[in-house]
């Protein structure tokens, strides 16, 4: 008598996951950033993967007020020109010192038309403004007002391919980091012209940043020139996050 | 001295997936506490509400690492005309910071100690242990009975180890405090510091006050866990030491 309820629980507990299981594995991505063998990752990709299958995936992040702006620190780059050394630094600071009318986004990779944009063509395209919680890794949160394109409308723009899956990034502090399509169609991804109000202020990322809400504030990577849509996942080298001990999906 | 209880207590063992759940719910644990403890020494500084940095004042701050206090910043520069304007401040110093892998082993031991633990909650809630072993039975709360053990534990009398249950009535209820208490509570509000789901779940972030009293919320929990190890380890060492690992680890 006991014995039958206990493997008919147990048929019925088995039975669940294996209909779970079916469920979400036609929702798992195609791709998975790969580990290198890493245990540390292997969690990090889990997490990946079950974000993916499990949660909305156009869910918007809280947005807040104008009252609810807050102080907000600039760290790790402040401002790439401090680095001479770097040709990058150099070229950033005469591009500042030309109030960044010289600056230009490159749009390439896996796209049917590559395109180049000013900081003009950028802010001619409809524009939308965010007032969101960037959310450091290190455990602090500041609320600020973003505006800019989303990062959706600039894609349209150049038309990405129908095998693409991934967006690089590459920024002036020599910095190179992705987002899968999903966080890069997401509409409060934007690239960010402005802050509070104004234009967005050096240490923040001037002239371009990009804001990924729901993610860590470091994927919102800062000081913006080259876009490239990819079909496989790229890591960015010794430039990226992976190999310099970092976690590439941080939506938690 | 030491039978006061031996009544109350007959020794049945504890089960083989009992044993299991406690082995793996022990290295995660250990491993959250020292990933948290290192990931906190980032920002030693606690907050209410949304949003805390290092340029708003916090609830608390932590003596941890050399970036308590947070001195460090450059001159701020207000983002608004007005005294109260929130402001942005570079920051000029290198923070200790090694969340690079103490994230990533925080979410590995974490995904441990989920999804066993969401197994073991089931088997609990659904099968006998729960209800005959953990939860307080209506005859362990006369009034004489709490009266008689609370004086047992003021006075340290501690009966010999039975290897598993029945457990007195303080004792259940601490267990019952940690399963159905702090464990769902450290873990909605370690999912709530997730702006992936919290973009999915909003609710998370207006239950808890935001994303900083969640953080807040998630240390004391951690604290009062701490409180419970520590006791649950003189318990341990007063019932018979030997004993007690032999039951938890071989059985019997």
């Amino acid at each position: 008598m006991k014995t039958t309820g206990l493997i008919t629980r147990r048929r019925a507990i088995a039975a669940g996951f294996t209909a779970a299981g079916g469920l979400l594995l036609t929702r798992f991505p195609k791709a998975l950033p790969p580990t290198y063998g890493n245990l540390l990752r292997t969690a990090d990709t889990l997490t990946y993967a079950t974000h993916r299958a499990l949660l909305p995936q156009q869910a918007l992040v809280k947005e807040y007020t104008e009252h609810d702006l807050t102080s907000f620190p600039a760290t790790g780059t402040t401002n790439p020109a401090v680095n001479d050394k770097a040709p990058l630094g150099s070229v950033y600071r005469r591009l500042h010192e030309g109030g960044f009318a010289g600056w230009s986004l490159t749009v390439d990779g896996r796209v049917a038309t590559p395109r180049t944009f000013s900081l003009r063509d950028l802010k001619g395209l409809p524009a939308r403004t965010q007032i969101t919680r960037h959310t450091c890794e290190e455990g602090w949160t500041a609320i600020g007002q973003w505006t800019g394109v989303p990062l959706s409308a600039v894609l349209d723009a150049a038309g990405i391919m129908p095998t693409a899956r991934f967006v690089v990034f590459y920024s002036y502090d020599d910095w190179v980091d992705s987002i899968d399509l999903l966080d890069a169609l997401h509409p409060q991804t934007i690239l960010a012209y402005g802050m509070n109000g104004r234009d967005l202020p050096v240490q923040h990322g001037a002239p371009v940043r990009l804001r990924v809400e729901r993610q860590m504030g470091y994927k919102s990577m800062k000081y913006i020139h080259r876009i490239a849509v990819t079909d496989e996942f790229e890591d960015g080298g010794k430039k990226g996050n992976i190999q310099n001990g970092w976690a590439w999906y941080t939506g938690i | 001295m030491t039978d006061v209880l031996q009544d109350t207590r007959r020794a049945t063992g504890h089960t083989r997936w009992v044993r299991i759940a406690h082995a793996i719910a022990s290295v995660s644990v250990l491993t959250l506490a020292f990933s948290g403890f290192v990931i906190l020494m980032a920002h030693p500084r606690l907050y209410w509400g949304d949003a805390g940095n290092d340029l708003t004042p916090a609830l608390l701050e932590l003596p941890i690492s050399r970036n308590y206090l947070h001195r460090g910043y450059g001159q701020p520069v207000p983002f608004f005309v007005g005294a109260a304007a929130p402001v942005s401040a570079n920051r000029t110093y290198d923070i200790f910071n090694q969340n690079g892998w103490a994230r990533s082993l925080h979410f590995l031991a974490a995904w441990w100690l989920v999804v066993p633990g969401a197994a073991y909650m089931l088997t609990g809630v659904f099968g006998r242990h729960f209800r005959a072993h953990i939860w307080p039975a209506r005859q362990d709360l006369a009034p004489h009975r709490i009266w008689r053990e609370v004086a047992d534990h003021l006075h340290l009398r501690v009966a010999a180890a039975s290897g598993g249950p029945h457990y007195g009535v303080l004792q259940k209820t601490a267990y019952s405090l940690v399963l159905f208490g702090a464990a769902p509570l450290i873990v909605a509000t370690g999912l709530t510091m997730s702006p992936a789901v919290t973009a999915a779940v909003p609710a998370l972030l207006r239950v808890f006050g935001g994303y900083q009293s969640a953080r807040t919320i998630h240390f004391f929990t951690f604290g009062a866990l701490l409180l419970f190890v520590l006791v649950h380890i003189v318990m341990v060492v007063k019932s018979g030491f030997r004993r007690q690992i032999r039951a938890i680890t071989v059985g019997e």
